[in-house]
């Protein structure tokens, strides 16, 4: 049977990279994101690499009214309804602390917005009885640093939605698989000082596809990050409050 | 973050060049930067002197822009951003019957690369260059897209086929591919004696792929010995995909030293029976030998290494011979020679092809191995033929010329197009290109 993937921010790179690897297998994709253009080139390009069939459908974090229309087109579908998320945002520290008012955006794209969406496809992907849900945090959700704690308290707060968001899908055959990746070779990381061990998209598109196969809870990608993520959550916070890291 | 500060090599590297790098992942962070800070356009570098280096200049790196755009099964076009791989094409296509109509010695150069110098592969003398094979070009300057085909602009179409990234950063292309059976590859491979017996094998051939690895080693009447390889596409069952492996770090000198370069190609001549062989393999394996060792110019070591790659016309064959006689006296040789005959396919007014035959060695960086370079090109210039764009670190600006006959008017059509001159590259001002009248 045909997998359907709703892929939310799909002009990222790496979720390029993901919807490509599914298209490989036969998938149905619908690539959801506020650029039509890009996501139109995008759908092509996986239905000429052999994906069921390819949609681009308008998604905007910020807007949750469009949410529902997304859910019933893909219902009208066969097969198990899956969505991968790779939406987020992550605006320079220092602009939040020169205009906290951004604080906002960037919890609602990298939380909320995304958290609501799920929580509107939540009762379809009951109705058939399973699905995977891919959502893609970050390792900077494991503990707030100076650099960059806002985005970072925002996916903190979405992998703690995740891990209800699994305990309430295993109920129906359902699914839900937490990603952290480390520092991923992207345009938000394009030309960011200090940026080390970058991994190439394919290579965390293959370890989301790996860990949807294993049915896995949480994976760090590359799975490296798990000790350095470990080290740096073992500092006890009299000593790390007063780091850099 | 639009741009990155980096230091960047060709595939040889022996020239590397800093400067501000974007790497736009839609085309509208592509009409960004040219926006902000025009430049030529660069793929996987895979050039192997200075054609992808803008030292001190901006360059957008179009590896990002990689996508299939759209697909006539009818007619077999296929429309492609220029940041995608010609090796991808051939491995999603292939298996559909599909090919690209001339593939490179790499399936990782970009098709923007393959356009920009105008790349042939193992059937030119049928097929002809890639660029006979484009249908249609976005190119953009500035924030300005131009669609340009070959019938409704033949100038620019000529001065973008070939043009070192002179017209203005190729975006896509649509590809007329080649029908094939499949995705395998039967090839025969057969010993060749010496040079004029390769000589005469090559203008003899009636196969659609042909290509000849030469021990560039071998002397007297030894010289010119290889193998010849002819191949067709064929479907059926695919052998089983060895996995690719990497060069960890550079290989230290003797790697490559005489008596090893002696030894192995003396190996790799006789592994081939006396009585040839046929063989089925991959068309990734056929096609792309070396790609599956990533970072391969690694065992050049750190001092990099240049690749020399010429072609004389057909009445040059003698001259030709006396290059290769150089080459093998010279004894700096490595392992990696081949031999082809061309067609008169070409597409562009800098395309290096013409009928005759073409060489290519490669030289481990060093004094020794520029002196001898620059006596080959010399040699190459008398024989009537030229130097390709695509290998070169060394060629003397004052051969460009007489190599290429339509310099001059190439000059004048991109000096008009881009007056301020933002997509010169480090090759282009070293072989003062855009300066010939």
């Amino acid at each position: 049977m045909t997998e359907n993937w709703i892929i939310l921010g799909a002009t990222s790179s790496m979720a390029k990279a993901f919807a490509r690897a599914v298209s490989v297998d036969g998938a149905r994709v619908f690539l959801a994101g506020r650029d039509m253009v890009d996501l139109e080139a995008s759908a092509e390009d996986c239905r000429l690499r052999g994906a069921q069939g390819a949609r681009a459908v308008k998604f905007d974090a910020r807007d949750t009214s469009g949410f529902a229309a997304i859910v019933e087109e893909v219902s009208k579908e066969d097969g198990m309804i899956n969505v991968a998320v790779f939406v987020g945002s992550m605006p320079p520290q220092a602009d939040i602390d020169a205009d906290p008012s951004l604080i906002a955006g960037v919890v609602t794209d990298s939380y909320t917005g995304p958290a609501a969406f799920l929580q509107t496809v939540a009762p379809a992907m009951e109705a058939r009885g399973g699905g995977t849900v891919i959502g893609v945090g970050s390792v900077a959700g494991d503990r707030g640093r100076i650099g960059n704690y806002v985005y970072g308290s925002a996916k903190a707060g979405f992998h703690t939605y995740l891990s209800g968001l699994r305990n309430r899908l295993t109920r129906s055959g359902g699914h839900v698989v937490t990603v952290k990746p480390g520092f991923v070779d992207s345009a938000m990381t394009w030309g960011i000082e200090g940026m080390f061990l970058v991994a190439p998209p394919e290579n965390v598109a293959r370890d989301l596809l790996a860990a949807v196969e294993k049915k896995k809870n949480t994976i760090y990608t590359p799975f490296f990050w798990r000790i350095i993520m470990g080290i740096i959550k073992a500092i006890p916070e009299r000593m790390f409050k007063k780091m850099s890291v | 973050m639009l741009w990155n500060s980096l230091t960047y090599t060709g595939w040889g590297r022996v020239k590397t060049a800093t400067g501000p790098v974007a790497r736009p992942e839609r085309v509208s962070s592509l009409r960004a930067a040219l926006a902000d800070d025009p430049g030529p356009a660069i793929g996987n570098c895979r050039s192997y002197g200075d054609a992808c280096l803008n030292d001190g200049g901006a360059v957008v790196k179009m590896v990002r822009l990689d996508r299939m755009i759209g697909f006539d099964e009818t007619t077999g076009i296929l429309e492609v951003e220029a940041g995608l791989k010609v090796g991808e094409i051939a491995r999603v296509f292939a298996p559909r019957g599909w090919l690209p109509a001339v593939m490179p010695g790499t399936g990782f150069a970009t098709v923007g690369g393959c356009i920009a110098n105008d790349v042939h592969g193992k059937n030119h003398h049928g097929a002809g260059s890639f660029g006979q094979h484009v249908t249609e070009i976005t190119l953009m300057r500035g924030e300005q897209a131009t669609k340009i085909t070959p019938d409704k602009d033949p100038e620019l179409f000529r001065a973008t086929v070939g043009g070192l990234g002179q017209t203005g950063v190729i975006a896509s292309a649509k590809l007329q591919l080649l029908a094939c059976k499949g995705d395998v590859m039967v090839v025969t491979e057969r010993r060749i004696d010496g040079y004029e017996a390769f000589i005469e094998a090559l203008d003899g051939s009636k196969a659609t792929y042909t290509v000849g690895w030469l021990d560039a080693t071998a002397k007297g009447d030894a010289l010119g010995r290889g193998i010849l390889e002819e191949g067709e596409t064929d479907y059926g069952l695919v052998p089983s995909k060895k996995s690719s492996k990497s060069v960890p770090f550079n290989a230290p000198r003797f790697a490559l030293s005489r008596p090893v370069v002696k030894a192995f190609n003396g190996a790799y001549f006789r592994r081939i029976p006396e009585a040839g062989r046929t063989t089925v393999k991959p068309i990734q394996d056929y096609f792309f030998p070396l790609d599956r060792i990533h970072d391969w110019n690694r065992l050049y070591g750190k001092a990099g290494f240049i690749q020399f790659q010429c072609v004389v016309p057909v009445d040059g064959v003698r001259g030709l011979k006396r290059i290769l006689e150089k080459i093998a006296h010279s004894g700096l040789a490595s392992p990696l020679a081949v031999l082809k005959r061309m067609g008169p396919g070409r597409a562009g007014m800098m395309s290096f092809p013409m009928e005759g035959y073409t060489l290519a060695v490669d030289f481990r960086a060093g004094k020794k191995a520029s002196k001898l370079i620059a006596e080959l090109e010399l040699m190459t210039a008398e024989a009537g033929g030229r130097v390709y764009f695509a290998k070169d670190a060394t060629l003397d600006a004052s051969h460009v010329g007489a190599m290429y006959p339509e310099l001059a008017e190439f000059a004048s059509i991109t000096n008009k197009i881009d007056p301020d001159g933002h997509y010169e590259t480090d090759l282009t001002r070293r072989l003062k290109i855009r300066k010939a009248v």
